[in-house]
């Protein structure tokens, strides 16, 4: 048996361990309304993803969020590509980092709703949970680039873009890419829970939300599996176009 | 050419270099000796704007300089041919040229290999291939051989003479007899000079 099988069989056995303590949990408590079963969880999920609305929802949901993270990586890529080159400005945006770090996602989703249109929280919202993770990521990269190759480079007079794909790149990529993994998933769960708190239309959240009014528990938990099935795919897909990007580079990582 | 007039640095508390001049025409080879910790890398790293002296100036009219450090400085993300092509034109097109360069070498069969597969020695020679490949104006060699075998360095050592018609070679070493085989001028370290 190949190791990867081997993996691929070991984690599915994780995964069925805890849906049964899951299902031997809502046996227990005998009441739906508190705890369904992960087979009425899994049946409602897809007598939801059996119309066209819910994947117009989930489609709403991931352009709100992703561009929301897109626009943080992009972002937070160029910060990090200013503050390597000025201390000044470093020192400056520091604080700022830390203190968006550091500030209870719902303070944010409240003041952004104050401040803006509730469509655009969202996103906004996704990008801040993941700024400060790719500046700081990517900001160690480029500290990290190994100097002597830098002056390979010098000696031997090689042009920005050579310099840039061959040296730069697969030293920041790795970083990236540790970025990407914690990042996303924080970014994914905080933009929903913006989505929760200002109802947005068509949106994960929104559904969210009126299954719990509607103490539809069994709607509640499919969506939320919804949200992480979800998760799960975009990370999956965003690390291997990262991957993509660094073997053109030639970076392994 | 290269010209270095008046250098002096001084790095902490001692004084490394004191005064030292230096100049290199087209095809002119000269070796650098001394004992270890002199100062023989710290000029070459002056004469290649690495290092900014306290004093002196260093001119130097070639565009092509090929460079083999003291430690092999190879990406280590690219393999054996990629990184002999990153000076040439780092395409498809000129990976045949890098992998004549690697033969040279004695490293053709190492040409899908990375860096952490070589050995020392081998990743010593690919630096060589890599600076070779530029087919530099002016080639710096600092202490190349170090990590091969008399008899390896002994074949190196002359593959980088017959690549080197009518370039000039600045080599530190610490043998008088390997700079004897590259047809040096000796240039010898006293009191934070070369003379």
């Amino acid at each position: 048996m190949s190791a990867a099988l081997r993996k691929t069989l070991r984690t599915l056995a994780v995964v069925l361990f805890w849906l049964l303590i899951w299902q031997l949990a809502a046996a227990l408590v005998g009441q739906e309304l508190l705890l369904p079963s992960p087979l009425r969880v899994a049946r409602e999920l897809l007598r939801l993803a059996g119309g066209a609305e819910f994947w117009l929802t989930v489609a709403q949901s991931i352009r709100r969020v992703l561009t929301g993270i897109a626009s943080a990586v992009l972002l937070g890529i160029l910060l990090a590509l200013l503050t390597h080159k000025s201390a000044l400005l470093r020192a400056l945006l520091s604080p700022v980092m830390t203190l968006v770090k550091s500030t209870p996602v719902a303070s944010f989703i409240i003041l952004a709703l104050v401040w803006l249109g509730r469509d655009v929280v969202p996103p906004v919202i996704a990008a801040l949970m993941v700024l400060p993770v790719v500046w700081a990521n990517v900001s160690q990269g480029l500290d990290g680039i190994d100097p002597q190759l830098l002056e390979l480079a010098q000696v031997f007079r090689l042009p920005r873009g050579r310099v840039f794909r061959r040296i730069t790149l697969p030293s920041v990529l790795p970083h990236l890419r540790a970025a990407l993994c914690s990042a996303l998933g924080l970014g994914w769960k905080a933009g929903v829970a913006a989505e929760i708190l200002t109802v947005p239309a068509r949106s994960i959240g929104k559904r969210i939300y009126e299954a719990k009014i509607y103490l539809e528990t069994t709607e509640l938990f499919a969506w939320t599996a919804a949200v992480v099935l979800l998760s799960l795919v975009i990370e999956r897909l965003l690390l291997r176009l990262v991957g993509r990007i660094g073997k053109k580079g030639g970076a392994h990582a | 050419m290269l010209e270095l007039k008046d250098i002096s640095l001084r790095l902490g508390d001692k004084q490394v270099l004191r005064g030292c001049g230096l100049r290199l025409d087209d095809g002119e080879r000269i070796a650098l000796m001394g004992p270890s910790g002199c100062g023989k890398t710290t000029l070459l790293r002056v004469a290649l704007s690495l290092q900014k002296p306290d004093a002196g100036e260093v001119s130097c009219s070639w565009n092509r300089i090929g460079v083999v450090f003291q430690e092999p400085r190879l990406l280590g993300w690219c393999t054996a041919e990629e990184n002999v092509n990153l000076v040439l034109s780092d395409k498809a097109e000129t990976l045949p040229e890098a992998a004549r360069w690697l033969d040279r070498l004695e490293l053709g069969e190492a040409r899908g290999l990375y860096p952490a597969e070589l050995s020392g020695g081998m990743q010593q020679r690919l630096s060589i291939a890599r600076a070779l490949a530029l087919r530099p104006e002016l080639l710096v060699l600092d202490e190349p051989f170090k990590a091969m075998d008399e008899a390896l360095a002994g074949r190196v050592g002359q593959t980088v003479a017959q690549s080197l018609p009518g370039a000039a070679l600045l080599l530190v070493t610490h043998s008088e007899e390997e700079a004897r085989a590259f047809g040096c001028r000796i240039l010898r370290y006293e009191n934070g000079r070369f003379v």
